[in-house]
């Protein structure tokens, strides 16, 4: 075999200008500035991360915001009878809190199917009242207890023990100051399995991890830039819901930020340990979306984010106190709501970081970086 | 001088059936410009990024300027640079961004405005990856691969999809590497590419290769000289007997495609008269005459029956 004999010279690729020398973190900062550059730049990302939670938590903080309970609508059937109804209620202490309508007999039944009334009253033949009403519908109950009371009352019925009655609508104990904490759990959730799980299938299909191996980058430096853009984030998803609680809602935040940004440090942390694994060995994103959501689908529904989980049997409590969306939304309501310290939210920290650990080290072994 | 790039008996079972790579030795030295040639499938991937330590051989033993993948890889990965045959670069991030990204993972890397330069890229500097075109892209996948300043440049099918022009400017920048004493492996599914570059080449085929040298001496040693083309079509009297064809003098080789004959021939001044006699003979009528220089496509279809790149 004939070897071409050149010799080439010792290298003389001179560097016009004069080399720099990288540190030991250079790569470090470099990634991670790189994944800052990329999600900044990728409006997707900007919504679901940041807008979809504000949009989210100030839609249903709306929705089931405190309203002086508006008047029932009611309606008396027309017929003998109803005049005398309808004027014993219109002259009622009560008597703000119905708005009454005498329809006949058809039209109040199909507003009431609809929802339009939430009482229909129907003078019978005895001279008494016959009141239709759904034991289904709270505000149908209430309405026949309200236009129950307000007709005895009219009528001449003395009160036996005298009440006085404290209205409590404090900051701290409305649904969206639990909304709020739960929010925050699930978003953090949401970002850390798809920041991460997401990012590292998304670099696989496109072998960029494969081209980054090829580098003397550090793979341990490559997964902690990504852990830490997690953590910037973080600090600012928790800023915005919070800040919205504040501002829109008048939410009081009862624990230190400090508390409060910890917590979500070792939730996004631990999310993007679950988001390592789930993503170790997927080739492809379609495959690691349906595991990422089948991952996650059970947290929505039980780790307490839209509704309180001690809905759910006692039997399955333990299991749902050991998924760490339930630890997380636990630990971030005690701080935030009552201000519980730190030290005490051990147990719930423990469950986070037993999840991130275990994840993290499975993910390890298994992941592939080709 | 010491050796680039060596390997032995290289092999390569994907899931214990496909064997991409069947026993494959090479030795490349230093400064050389080395190429792999073969068509889809043949292995040459599989091969490229088993040397860069990206896949793990099956079996057989890899050195890489002395060094094996077992001692010491992320010093032998501040001496290389990669560009795979397919990577999409994050589209969000800019030229310039992007290599750097890329330097800052080596210990003393070039400045990247030198390299945007050589490439040709800095008009783009600070343009997102995603806006670039086919060719630029190709450029700037390079471009990560220059910047560490590297010994080795694994470059797999570095000019596909490329245009002509911008084909020779790679090549440019490839021999302006191999002169500052760099050394290079390339694959290739081009002829002329591999003919132009290369100082020696490598034909594989089903995982093994199938002929070592430099261009010019495999296609004297494989190709014949000359290559001479013809059709002809019978008068009536039923097909032209192909058996004529190897016994005409200076024929080296016969080869048929597309109803075209092909002979490889030494010396087409005695080839021809005697073809044409022989057409006569057989009452046959020539539709086409054609004589040129073999190439490497030529030694390729002689060695394995088939062409390089089924169109
Ligand atoms: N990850 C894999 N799993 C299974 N088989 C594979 C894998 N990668 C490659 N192969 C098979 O190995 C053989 C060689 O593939 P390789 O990519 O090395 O060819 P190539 O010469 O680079 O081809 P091309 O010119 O198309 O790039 C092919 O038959 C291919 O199907
Ligand atoms: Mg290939």
């Amino acid at each position: 075999m004939s070897v071409a004999e050149q010799t080439p010279e010792v290298r003389v690729s001179q560097p016009k200008m004069p080399p720099k020398r990288n540190g030991r973190w250079a790569g470090y900062r470099h990634l991670l500035w790189a994944r800052m550059l990329e999600l900044k730049r990728e409006p997707e990302v900007v919504f679901w991360v940041f807008v979809f939670p504000l949009l989210l938590a100030a839609g249903l903080g709306i929705a089931f915001r405190e309203k002086p309970a508006g008047a029932s609508p009611v309606a008396i059937v027309a017929g003998a009878g109803a005049q005398q109804a309808e004027s014993l209620l219109e002259n009622s202490p009560q008597h703000g809190s119905f708005k009454i309508e005498v329809q006949d007999d058809a039209a109040a039944r199909k507003g009431f199917r609809l929802g339009k009334y939430d009482l229909v009253i129907k003078p019978n033949n005895a001279g008494g009242l016959t009141y239709l009403y759904d034991p289904a519908r709270p505000e149908s109950v209430l309405a026949r207890s309200e236009v129950n009371d307000a007709l005895q009352t009219a009528a001449g019925r003395k009160e036996v023990i005298v009440t006085s009655e404290v209205v409590s609508s404090e900051p701290g104990s409305r649904y969206i100051d639990f909304l709020i904490p739960g929010l925050l759990g699930m978003n953090l959730m949401n970002s850390g399995m798809w920041g991460v799980g997401f990012a590292l299938v998304d670099m696989r299909q496109r072998k960029l991890l494969k081209r980054f191996v090829g580098t003397p980058m550090r793979r341990g430096d490559f997964l902690l830039a990504l852990m830490s853009s997690r953590l910037v984030l973080m600090v600012i998803e928790i800023g915005l819901l919070l800040a919205l609680g504040v501002v829109f809602f008048n939410m009081r935040v009862l624990g230190s930020l400090f508390t409060i940004t910890l917590l979500g440090s070792v939730g996004a942390l631990c999310f993007g340990g679950v988001g390592l694994l789930t993503a170790s060995r997927a080739q492809k994103i379609e495959s690691v979306s349906g595991l990422m959501n089948l991952v996650m689908m059970p947290m929505w529904i039980f780790s307490g984010v839209f509704f309180s989980y001690e809905r759910f049997p006692a039997v399955a409590q333990p299991l749902i106190k050991a998924l760490p969306l339930t630890a997380l939304n636990d630990a971030l309501r005690a701080s935030i709501l009552e201000g519980t310290p730190l030290l005490h939210l051990w147990p719930r920290l423990l469950v986070m970081a037993s999840w991130g650990g275990i994840s993290f080290l499975l993910a390890l072994r298994w992941f592939r970086w080709t | 001088m010491p050796i680039a790039i060596q390997c032995r008996d290289l092999r390569k079972t994907y899931q214990g059936k496909v064997e991409a790579v069947r026993g494959l030795n090479l030795e490349i030295q230093t400064g050389e410009c080395f190429g792999l040639l073969g068509p889809n499938g043949a292995g040459k991937t599989t091969t490229i990024e088993i040397l860069e330590g990206l896949l793990e051989p099956t079996s057989g033993q890899v050195s890489i300027l002395g060094h094996s993948w077992s001692e010491n890889s992320r010093e032998m990965r501040e001496w290389l640079g990669i560009s795979l045959q397919e990577t999409r670069l994050s589209e969000k991030l800019s030229v310039r961004e992007t290599v750097d990204l890329f330097a800052s993972f080596y210990r003393e890397p070039r400045s990247t405005d030198e390299v945007l330069e050589e490439l040709q890229l800095t008009e783009k500097a600070d343009s997102w990856v995603g806006k670039l075109s086919g060719g630029q892209r190709q450029r700037l996948a390079v471009a990560t691969a220059l910047v560490c300043n590297p010994k080795i440049l694994f470059l797999d099918e570095p000019t596909t999809g490329l245009d002509p022009q911008s084909r020779r400017q790679l090549w440019d920048i490839i021999r302006e590497f191999q002169r500052n004493g760099g050394t290079v492996l390339l694959t290739t599914h081009y002829m002329d590419e591999a003919e132009r570059l290369c100082d020696r080449l490598a034909i594989v085929d089903h995982g093994q290769i199938i002929a070592e040298g430099s261009p010019a001496d495999l296609i004297e040693r494989l190709g014949g000289h000359h290559v001479v083309e013809f059709a002809v079509s019978s008068n009536g009297n039923g097909p032209a007997d192909p058996a004529v064809w190897p016994s005409l003098p200076g024929v080296e080789s016969v080869l048929e495609s597309d109803g075209m004959m092909a002979l490889s021939v030494k010396e087409p001044h005695l080839t021809i008269p005697a073809l044409l006699d022989a057409v006569e003979k057989q009452g046959s009528r020539l539709e086409h005459l054609s004589t040129r220089q073999a190439s490497l496509e030529d030694v390729f279809v002689r060695l394995t029956g088939r062409h390089l790149r089924e169109e």
